[in-house]
């Protein structure tokens, strides 16, 4: 097997690794919108990043970090945080991202950054989605009861003295951190796919929360191998061949426990 | 509304969250002082007082939209009050029955685990909790699968487990039938004798609530009369308020029965009947 296709499956796995638990959440939560906002608030980074001239990754983290910030102070006025208001801060940050590329002085591939482009990571790319994944790995680990209490009922969760209000930022940065790092695996179209299918096929054989967190993770890494496989064999699109593993493994999972 | 009028007082100066010392009263678990609470220009709590000690009994009763949840929201701290203080005693533990809990049908939890959830809890103290609430059968149930009733004592064991100073509890008789709504009163009533803790619970119905009750607050955005459950309940104020429906609980209430239900709805016979 060549180089890239190691990277490849090393960089899609550490992102499908930490997906798992942390789309638990997302499905939980009911934020998958918050997923597509923060991913196409990525693009504006991309955006920024050239037109700025500073490092790539970390104009991306930076903006995804922004808009959850942005999110969590809307989420605290109630009546704002509407689904039509997430709609048009996900899509127009999404279309001023695309229309700030035209500006930018080198020509970009826009294709590889809605879609992905996983079989072209650098080794550099690499160091950067494994720290963020381990970064936002270490922070779900050490937050977990507390995420999984403030989940069930908040004000319960508050009652008994946790801080809400920070770990729902907490959990918003982790996002925005994942999210980030995976625009290279499936790009910022599929991002939130990636965080909801294979929570959403371990859910069929979990009696835990933590049993779907890991089963989530196992579905997400099967479905980049697939994906790489796939992409490797018939030469399609990585990206969007990860997905349609992960939503293929997703129609099994429901065959079988509609079976049993 | 024929009610009497409230001292209008103003705490706005006042930092509204303060602790208690311990020599003012030491069995004082929580005071709250001219609590008024809005939402932007509409008002739903105002000049509202209210203590509760130790060993005590406090239920606030009122109409649908009279602020009884926003009332003990306030006296737990999830919500600032726009005037007023709120004394809490130093270190208070609160255990905390929501009025009901929307669990996710996408998130696998059973109730031995939401018992669990953000704290350690020995395998006896848990079997000890749902035996109590006398919801041994349902340690292994999924959370979303329970009843109403199922959940309520559920989510009472999850305050007992906090080993509370104070009760709060939100309507806890829900989705409970008659008999079983009782039954729950008597059992609030064990659990504040054993634990020696402050209850505060909120209830729309006064005579379900009577026996188990030292205190009552008659509540419809402010105050209306408080007392006794035996004095409120012949109150002026509380009678305009309740009339009509007090009258058709009474009839209930008249009804023979030669058993009651337990928690779990099963039949017990009365001790006297069947001497």
């Amino acid at each position: 097997m060549d180089d890239f296709v190691i990277r490849a499956l090393a960089a899609g796995i550490l992102v499908a690794l930490v997906a798992g638990p942390l789309g638990c959440f997302i499905v939980w939560r009911r934020m998958a919108y918050f997923g597509d906002t923060l991913a196409h608030s990525a693009l504006l980074g991309i955006a920024f990043g050239l037109l700025l001239d500073i490092n790539m990754q970390l104009a991306v983290v930076f903006a995804c970090c922004a808009l959850a910030v942005l999110l969590v102070l809307m989420e605290r006025n109630k009546s704002l945080a509407s689904d039509t208001l997430l709609g048009i801060l996900a899509h127009s940050s999404l279309a001023l991202g695309l229309v700030m590329l035209s500006f930018t002085p080198v020509q970009v591939d826009l294709l590889s950054y809605l879609f992905g482009d996983l079989l072209t990571v650098s080794t550099r790319e690499l160091w950067w989605i494994g720290g963020g994944a381990l970064l936002a790995m270490v922070a779900l680990y050490m937050t977990w009861n507390r995420l999984l209490a403030i989940t069930l009922h908040e004000e319960l969760a508050r009652v008994e003295g946790l801080d809400v209000a920070r770990l729902r930022l907490l959990l918003m940065l982790v996002m925005a951190v994942v999210v980030a790092v995976s625009m290279k695996i499936v790009g910022v179209l599929l991002i939130t796919s990636l965080m909801i299918i294979p929570p959403a096929t371990a859910r069929h054989f979990a009696r835990s929360p933590e049993q779907m967190a890991v089963g989530a993770s196992l579905a997400g890494m099967l479905a980049v191998c697939g994906g790489v496989a796939v992409s490797w064999i018939w030469d399609t699109p990585t990206g969007p061949s990860i997905v349609v593993s992960a939503a293929l493994l997703f129609v099994i999972s429901a065959l079988l426990k509609a079976r049993s | 509304m024929s009610c009497p009028a409230n001292p209008v007082l103003d705490y706005n100066k006042l930092k509204s969250s303060l602790l208690l010392t311990p020599r003012a009263r030491p069995d004082v678990l929580l005071d709250l002082r001219g609590i008024a609470y809005a939402v932007g220009a509409r008002s739903i709590l105002q000049g509202v007082f209210l203590q509760i000690a130790r060993g005590q009994i406090v239920t606030v009763i009122g109409p649908n939209g009279a602020g009884k949840t926003t009332l003990i929201k306030v006296a737990m701290g999830l919500l600032e009050p726009n005037e007023g203080q709120v004394l809490r005693a130093p270190d208070l533990r609160i255990g905390y029955m929501p009025q009901r809990l929307h669990v996710e049908r996408t998130m696998p939890i059973s109730v031995a685990r939401f018992l669990r959830l953000g704290r350690t809890v020995t395998k006896e103290k848990l079997t000890a909790a749902l035996a109590r609430v006398g919801a041994d059968a349902l340690r292994d149930a999924r959370l979303q699968d329970l009843s109403g009733g199922e959940l309520q004592r559920v989510l009472l064991a999850h305050a007992l487990l906090q080993a509370p100073h104070l009760l709060v509890l939100d309507e806890p008789a829900q989705g409970v039938d008659l008999k079983g709504q009782a039954e729950l009163y008597r059992l609030i009533m064990r659990i504040r004798d054993e634990q020696q803790c402050g209850v505060l619970m909120v209830s729309h119905d006064l005579h379900l609530v009577m026996a188990a009750t030292d205190e009552v607050i008659c509540l419809n955005q402010h105050v209306c009369c408080h007392g006794h459950p035996e004095k409120v309940s012949h109150d002026p104020a509380y009678l305009e308020l309740f009339g009509q429906r007090d009258a058709e609980m009474m009839a209930f209430y008249t009804h023979y029965h030669r058993h009651h239900h337990g928690l779990a709805g099963e039949v017990i016979p009365h001790r006297e009947t069947d001497k």
